[in-house]
């Protein structure tokens, strides 16, 4: 009997390690095509020539030019590609199962639209400094704007249905404010930047930005990771998880925290992108089940690799052209936002 | 394990909905609820179960407090199954009835054997062990109702609390459950609808107007003079022939006035 436990615990720990290794490895090709593709397509072979040299300090016989452009430019921007789609699926993944609402997202919800306003504040207004302070502004705004939505809802009758319309309403509200500090403080230049940002665009992210995006994604997940049973719990809703002994209070704190963080650093990164905490966890449930435990992770590596793509598209899709990130995910998501409605009919 | 509640009361949106309800289990006993639509069964099994923050009062468990025990814990040694249950999650069978095992899981204590062992125990305890891959979506009332019961003993409690468990359930499982209650020796508490069913309880409290009214065994409670008081009908008490146990006949009071 003992040895039968001992040899399952093994077999699970070592199952365990395999699928976490087979995850890192699916995580580095993506990072790799991230960093191959674009406008000029780069041979894998300079890739890995300019990696070596400037991790192991290896020999390099890449042009000057082509390295800058993948150690500076391209890596950058992919690995703050995948630490914002992983906080954002997490974010969603989140939402959805806390609030007991498929359609919930920090986009839908207006999490994202109260970010976006704290950090369009912050720099136009010029409070606090550098990346951490419009991060700062965009913690402050999206935990405002979620307050404000949570409390709407719950005025309204908290139902499915009410919570999606103080969503709507709370992005508009803040999606007005942003729109009134660029009109009130910004001069054209300045306007013009904030616009292209707000929907989306990781073309100025350099490596502070990945100092701040991994870190951030990584102590998402480590939340995650350590609430998988409660979020089980939470599948009959919140009372049904408190008497399953989850002290529910401070679970959601922690949480609700934990996307809010998620969120505001990722929006004031790469502005709003949308519609990735909606779909990917929808796309994971439907591939891995209900339960947390696959549900996370998988979550967290899909979210990481979606937006790759949806970068690697966004700078492909119009020669000479970046498109904004968040339209390509927009017209990805907004499809299977409208699949995920009807197939919800019945339940709202 | 004893359960005792002294003084409790509740009141929302300026409603008293338990208005100063004083019980003590002792360990092992089927104590029934019973009252009308509305008197506050449901809520007082909340309560008992600590699950509402802001009634006055208090619970004790053994003599602890109830609020000075950490939820995991609480969890340990009471479980709840609750009138509703929903979910959109698609979960199977076998996973909702692995839901009771959270309290006693930890990142110290992962799943294990026996834990597996318990889930089969409780599947079969329902008579549902032939059903574990179902999906919760395609299950019948009677079948969810059936795995919530799954669930709370998978919890391995010493004190049940269930609201209204035979609501959903057809005759047979009706029956099976209450038998199911009453072997096991753990303190139950129960809300029933049936004033039949709630006659095998060791105990009954009947509750009206977020009162408790009477408490005291069934036969001193389910009276003729209770019973048109406090649920408006009529009633006469008949023996079957068979085993000679009491059954309750209802008739109506109001329109034949």
């Amino acid at each position: 009997m003992t040895e039968a436990v001992i040899i399952g615990a093994v077999a699970w720990h070592s199952r365990l390690i395999v699928r976490l290794a087979l995850g890192l490895v699916v995580l580095a090709l993506a990072v790799l095509a991230g960093v191959i593709l674009g406008e000029t397509p780069l041979p894998v072979s300079q890739v890995g020539d300019v990696l070596a040299h400037k991790l192991w300090g290896a020999a390099s016989t890449v042009d000057p030019i082509d390295a800058g452009i993948i150690w500076n430019y391209r890596l950058p921007r992919t690995l703050v590609a995948a630490a914002c789609g992983a906080g954002l699926a997490l974010s969603g993944l989140v939402l959805q199962t806390l609030v007991r609402n498929a359609l919930a997202d920090p986009y839908l919800l207006g999490v994202s639209a109260g970010a976006s306003t704290g950090a369009v504040a912050v720099t136009i207004m010029g409070i606090g400094a550098g990346a951490i302070g419009i991060s700062a502004g965009a913690f402050a705004g999206a935990a405002l704007a979620f307050g404000i939505v949570a409390a709407l809802a719950r005025a309204a009758g908290g139902g499915s249905g009410q919570l999606v319309l103080a969503g709507i309403a709370g992005s508009q509200l803040f999606n007005a404010l942003t729109s009134f500090f660029i009109a009130k403080s910004a001069n054209a230049e300045q306007a013009r930047g904030i616009m292209f940002w707000l929907l989306g665009n990781l073309s100025g992210v350099r490596w502070p930005d990945v100092g701040l995006a991994l870190p951030v994604a990584v102590v998402g997940l480590l939340a995650c990771v350590i609430h998988i049973r409660a979020l089980d719990a939470f599948s009959f809703g919140a009372s049904a998880a408190a008497s399953l002994g989850i002290a529910v209070r401070r679970v959601m704190v922690m949480l609700l925290g934990a996307v809010t963080l998620m969120t505001a650093v990722m929006v004031s990164l790469v502005g709003a992108v949308g519609f990735i905490g909606l779909v990917v966890p929808h796309a994971m449930r439907f591939l891995v089940g209900a339960r947390h435990g696959a549900l996370v992770p998988a979550s967290a590596l899909a979210g990481a690799v979606f937006m790759i793509a949806a970068d690697v598209v966004s700078r492909v899709l119009i020669p000479g052209q970046v498109v904004p990130i968040g339209v390509v995910t927009a017209l990805v998501g907004a499809p299977a936002f409208a699949l995920i409605l009807i197939r919800n009919r019945n339940r709202a | 394990m004893r359960i005792t509640a002294t003084k409790l009361v509740l009141q929302a949106q300026g409603r008293t909905i338990i208005d100063g309800v004083d019980l003590d289990i002792a360990p092992g006993e089927t104590f029934g609820l019973i009252g009308p639509n509305g008197s506050g069964k449901s809520t007082l099994l909340r309560l008992l179960a600590g699950l509402e923050r802001r009634a006055g009062g208090e619970v004790s468990l053994d003599g602890h407090n109830l609020r000075r025990i950490p939820r995991r814990e609480i969890a340990r040694r009471l479980a709840m199954v609750e009138q509703q249950a929903e979910t959109t999650d698609c979960l199977s069978a076998r996973q909702v009835v692995e839901l009771g095992r959270t309290p006693w899981l930890s990142a110290l204590v992962p799943w294990g054997a026996k834990d597996t062992a318990i889930v089969d125990e409780a599947l079969y305890a329902v008579g549902m062990k032939g059903m574990s891959s179902r999906p919760w979506s395609t299950l019948s009332g009677g079948e969810r109702q059936r795995l919530q019961i799954a669930r709370a003993l998978a919890q391995r409690p010493r004190v049940l609390l269930l609201d209204e468990p035979t609501n959903h359930l057809d005759i047979h499982h009706q029956l099976a459950l209450l038998r199911l209650v009453e072997e096991l020796p753990l303190t139950v508490v129960i809300a029933l609808h049936d004033l039949n069913q709630a006659m095998g309880c060791d105990r009954l409290g009947v509750m009206s107007q977020g009162r408790m009214v009477a408490c005291g065994k069934p036969a001193e409670i389910l009276t003729p003079d209770l019973l048109r008081a406090i649920f408006r009908v009529g009633a006469t008490l008949l023996t079957d022939p068979q085993d000679n146990t009491k059954v309750l006949r209802f008739h109506d009071i109001e329109n034949s006035r």
